[in-house]
């Protein structure tokens, strides 16, 4: 799967910013006025960023309203939903208790419901693939959850929830990374039930002896020959680090390296998440090893 | 609506002949002609004579080399070689439809066909990448999802010969390996075809239910068993079993060194 930097960007970033506005919706840390609305911007700014980004990918960005229509079906439109109704939310609570200095703590506390909502949904857009056996586990929704919610825990200042999160949070990783390793042969997939054609079957000649829309999302395969040295970069970056910078004495400095390598880390995770993503078209063209 | 209907009335599809296909492309060629010149935004094509060309396509056909699984008569059995056309095969659960956000994706109750509605497509790709077939392709050009109408403006046009009111792919064919029909009715052509052949689905553990079928291959003629052979073998047998002559004198002085 050709992984898109505005998908990469929107994912991280996102996931970050309602990772935030969970916590900061449940008072973790409690603040008002001032710094309550430098949090705010922060998880705002990460939000709302991810969200555009994401919209650079599209073929008609002008459409992106027609997206509210199908939330009945459609995971994508259902995360579209979300994230309108968790960021007026906690932009109500927010108001609250930066300019009211009042914690209205029921709309706070919906607030962070409807914020991992958000990346409920957006985790269900991948794990409801079929087609990428990859992704299609439980497994998904549960790793972005926790990386979302170490990442706000960790931009949040809750040093003791990030202490606990980020190695659940890692372990989650690596155990999905795991389970995807055999997930297309275990998926049942191969190119003899692709083309059912009797015996044992070989790609002999693709359609067209040039490149195609298929092979460029699908069937990205650069990259994937340091997939482990990235898997290990993206643990030490994502979680390792982090924990460590945690244990030294607090310095605003510290935290933010801690933060910056914790984004660089879970953005080398995500841009695996779609670089090995293993589409079963791919067996018609030939290029899966299964 | 990107639901999809319970059932729908008419089950239209096509039945593609594995063993008929000759892998000559000309589906291809007039899917993208008659495609790029009717319904909807054209099939476009980047760097068409350029370095790298690439461009969209709505049906392609793929070659695949098999070895056939020994059997006790035939221990060695000829690897052989199929063409294998592939285009939308307009699922009854296709997993395309219920995941487009905007409504655009759309499977028809008539008649079963899955449809885009190109002003309502916002190009987010990711019908594409629920499609286990690779059966749409984004338009380079116009940004938006491509795929087989199933010529939806050919075969209910009243203003085309009756013949011509089936899709290019399947009109074009000189083989005859692609046939066009409503699967819903069991006495159709397409149902009886499918039945009397064993007609499949591709990737059925998928659970898209697929309304278009493949007819696997018949098995060939056994022209490696030595009963076949041995109707020609005997005209050639070598004619002369000793050379004569200047030849006949040089082997056996040869043979004598």
């Amino acid at each position: 799967m050709h992984p898109a930097p505005s998908v990469i960007i929107f994912s991280t970033l996102s996931g970050l910013g309602f990772g935030l506005l969970f916590w900061l919706g449940l008072g973790l840390p409690s603040v008002t006025g001032g710094t309550a609305f430098a949090f705010f911007t922060i998880a705002y700014l990460l939000a709302v960023g991810g969200l555009i980004a994401s919209t650079f990918h599209l073929g008609h960005p002008e459409r992106a309203l027609k997206a509210f229509t199908q939330w009945r079906s459609s995971w994508l439109s259902r995360e579209a939903w979300a994230s309108v109704v968790a960021l007026l939310v906690m932009a109500l609570f927010g108001a609250g208790v930066v300019f009211a200095g009042a914690r209205w703590g029921l709309v706070g506390v919906a607030g962070a419901v409807l914020s991992m909502a958000v990346v409920f949904t957006t985790s269900m857009i991948y794990a409801q693939m079929r087609t990428v056996p990859r992704w299609k586990t439980p497994l998904t929704p549960a790793l972005f959850l926790a990386v979302s919610l170490a990442g706000g825990a960790l931009l949040a200042g809750q040093i003791v929830l990030a202490m606990t999160l980020l190695p659940v949070a890692g372990v989650i990783q690596v155990a999905w990374w795991v389970r995807g390793d055999t997930a297309l042969a275990q998926s049942g997939t191969t190119l003899g039930t692709a083309t059912q054609l009797p015996g044992t079957v070989r790609a002999f000649e693709p359609p067209h002896t040039g490149t195609n829309y298929l092979l460029r999302e699908f069937v990205y395969v650069v990259g994937r020959k340091h997939a482990l040295k990235l898997r290990i970069i993206s643990l030490g970056l994502g979680y390792i680090l982090p924990i460590l910078v945690l244990l030294l004495p607090f310095s605003h400095v510290a935290a933010a390296l801690a933060v910056l390598s914790h984004i660089a880390g879970v953005a080398t995770s995500r841009w695996l998440f779609f670089a090995e993503a293993e589409h079963v078209v791919g067996l018609y063209y030939g290029k899966r090893a299964a | 609506m990107t639901t999809l209907p319970s059932s729908t009335q008419k089950k239209l599809g096509l039945v593609i002949d594995l063993d008929t296909c000759v892998g000559c492309h000309a589906c291809v060629i007039s899917c993208k002609g008659w495609n790029t010149e009717n319904y909807g935004a054209p099939l476009s094509d980047q760097e068409a004579y350029g370095a790298n060309p690439s461009g969209t396509f709505l049906n392609r056909v793929h070659s695949y080399e098999v070895q056939p699984l020994a059997t006790s008569d035939k221990v060695q059995p000829a690897a052989q070689l199929f063409h294998f056309p592939k285009s939308c095969l307009h699922c009854e659960d296709a997993p395309c439809v219920t995941v487009c956000p905007t409504g655009a994706s759309y499977k028809r109750v008539e008649d079963g066909i899955v449809l885009v509605n190109e002003s309502d497509c916002i190009g987010c790709g990711l019908c594409a990448w629920a499609c286990p077939y690779g059966a749409r392709e984004m338009d380079a050009k116009e940004g938006v999802m491509k795929k087989c109408t199933l010529c939806v403006d050919r075969i209910y046009n009243d203003n085309l010969p009756e013949e011509d009111r089936q899709p290019a792919c399947v009109r074009t064919c000189p083989a005859g390996a692609r046939h066009f029909g409503d699967f819903a009715d069991p006495d159709s052509a397409v149902s009886r075809l499918t039945a009397e052949r064993g007609g499949v689905d591709l990737m059925p553990e998928q659970g898209t239910k697929p309304v278009n079928k493949y007819l696997p291959p018949r098995p060939k003629d056994q022209l490696d068993s030595a009963e076949h052979i041995d109707i020609l073998a005997p005209y050639l047998e070598p004619v002369a079993d000793t050379p004569k002559g200047f030849i006949g004198w040089l082997d056996k002085a040869l043979e004598k060194i």
